[in-house]
């Protein structure tokens, strides 16, 4: 009887546990994205995060998305041939990024790149006293750190996805007219006779809330990271893991959102 | 009358979890003085200057500032109040993202009441008050030795001209060449600004050199207050063995043999 107690009491603590971190995580971002309509702006802050994850991300994500057009096509091709519908392979790449590996690969890679990034520079300023130190100028920390970064990658991992939309079908378009047999026009012209608005509008609503999530986890997982070079280390994985999952957890929902009927 | 001190701490308190690490601190600083702050590692020294910047909110007790209780005041009139109050960190805690000049002026950009382009003069004066060249504007922190750090961020508490200054550890990890002449530095930007200085040390030479006053706090408690020149022959048996660093007397290590 103890033990099944124990075992209840144990599973207890986790959930309370985990509603009181989310709960904490919700009331940060609150916090954080309060600074989004009341000044001070820090606007260099939010111009340095918006060029990191905009521009200096653009071969990381670019080369990504190529990559997976070109597999995308090569893959469906093979699979396709089995029915006689290599004609669908132009459908297949344009929907399958736009509306899902886009944003998705996309914004792994910056979880990798950005949300680590994020997560050290919150986290060493942290363990250094740098964060208390903004307290004791007149600054707040939240407004100064958090609420750049979070606009930033909000605003920039959409532009981010239309690229990685770009290049994806690019993949799919060089792979399909250089190593199977479709001419350019027929490749382009079934790539544009399926795509919608739609489906390039939810890939950028889902990169919206993806970069959000990044960003989130890795200034949360800085700014209460403690216990030294250990401690900024664990944050950083901790946050990259943490957005990882979020991404794909909300990738699901979104989707469900936008297109189950 | 007479002017209230500028700081005053009434029974503060502050626990975390089961740790108890102020246990009801009392503490008045005359303004214009220079109190040091004695107390071995863990004895709650820093954690009461971070009560009185705002950084930890504690659980009990009155901090005064010109006699104005902090928690009586507004969100606004508490910023005002903070807005005078500066802080040297002991490793210096400056913006390595930032190079120097915009770490010594960050306050008086961040509140605008300086240019960018006029910041960088104003930064090569207050760097000269700490004995340092203009050529050291534009270096990063990560490029300073660590005396040069501690002076830049000395450099950086006072730019704003604060009233009231918290020193914590200022000679912590300096040669005694360097420590000394970081007193130095210290006594004199206080006495040019007409300041009050509040510095946590265990570094006695230290202490005698910058401190008019002297308290020793111990296991959360201010246990003596005196003069700062009296340091080791105060007839107080803890203050003394402190003082003086001897292993045996009213303060035991908890060792384990």
């Amino acid at each position: 009887m103890e033990r099944i107690l124990d075992g209840v009491a144990a599973v207890g603590r986790a959930a309370i546990g985990l509603c009181r971190a989310v709960g904490a995580v919700a009331v940060f971002a609150a916090i954080g994205l309060s600074g989004v309509v009341r000044p001070p702006w820090y606007w260099r802050n939010f111009a340095r995060a918006f060029a990191e994850v905009a521009y200096f991300s653009l071969p990381v994500v670019g080369l990504t998305a190529l990559f997976t057009g070109m597999a995308l096509a090569l893959q469906s091709y093979t699979g396709f041939a089995r029915f006689n519908a290599e004609g669908a392979v132009a459908n297949v790449v344009v929907l399958s990024i736009t509306r899902e590996l886009g944003p998705v690969i996309a914004a792994l890679m910056i979880a990798g790149r950005i949300g680590a990034a994020f997560a050290a520079e919150i986290g060493t300023m942290r363990v250094t006293d740098q964060i208390d130190a903004l307290a004791t100028l007149s600054t707040d920390p939240m407004r100064y750190l958090v609420t750049p970064r979070l606009a930033a990658t909000t605003l920039a991992l959409p532009l981010l996805v239309l690229v990685a939309d770009i290049l994806g079908v690019a993949g799919g378009f060089l792979i399909g007219t250089g190593k199977l047999d479709f001419t350019a026009a027929g490749y382009l012209r079934a790539t544009a006779d399926f795509l919608q608005a739609m489906d390039v509008i939810s890939g950028l609503v889902k990169a919206a809330v993806f970069g959000f999530f990044v960003a989130l986890m890795g200034c949360w997982f800085g700014y209460t990271s403690r216990g030294g070079a250990e401690g900024v280390g664990a944050a950083t994985t901790q946050a990259v893991v943490a957005a990882s999952i979020l991404i794909l957890g909300a990738n699901y929902l979104l989707t469900e959102l936008f297109f189950a009927r | 009358m007479s002017l209230p001190p500028k700081l005053r701490l009434c029974g503060l308190r502050k626990a975390f979890g089961a740790k108890i690490v102020l246990d009801g601190v009392d503490l008045e600083v005359e303004r214009g003085s220079s109190m040091v702050i004695l107390g071995g590692s863990g004895s709650g020294k820093s954690v009461m200057i971070k009560c009185v910047l705002g950084l930890i909110e504690p659980d009990a007790g009155r901090i005064e500032i010109d006699g104005r209780d902090l928690a009586a005041l507004s969100r606004a009139e508490r910023a005002a109040v903070l807005d005078r109050i500066g802080m040297l960190f002991q490793n210096g805690a400056l913006f390595d993202s930032l190079p120097v000049w915009e770490n010594v002026c960050f306050k008086l950009l961040a509140q605008k009441r300086i240019t960018r382009r006029a910041a960088r003069d104003k930064a090569a004066e207050v760097l000269a008050l700490v004995g340092l060249g203009p050529e050291v504007c534009d270096l990063w922190p990560a490029e300073l030795s660590g005396g040069m750090q501690k002076r830049v961020a000395l450099a950086r508490a006072i730019a704003a001209e604060p009233e009231l200054i918290f020193f914590d550890e200022p000679t912590t990890g300096l040669d005694p060449i360097m420590g000394a002449v970081i007193d130095g530095l210290i006594v004199d930007v206080v006495k040019r600004l007409g300041a009050t200085a509040v510095s946590i040390t265990h570094d006695m030479a230290s202490a005698r050199r910058i401190g008019d006053r002297a308290a020793m706090i111990h296991k959360g408690r201010i246990v003596w207050t005196g003069d700062a020149k009296a340091l080791g022959n105060t007839g107080h048996p803890l203050v003394d063995q402190f003082a003086r660093g001897e292993r045996e007397g009213p303060i035991t290590m908890d060792l384990r043999r």
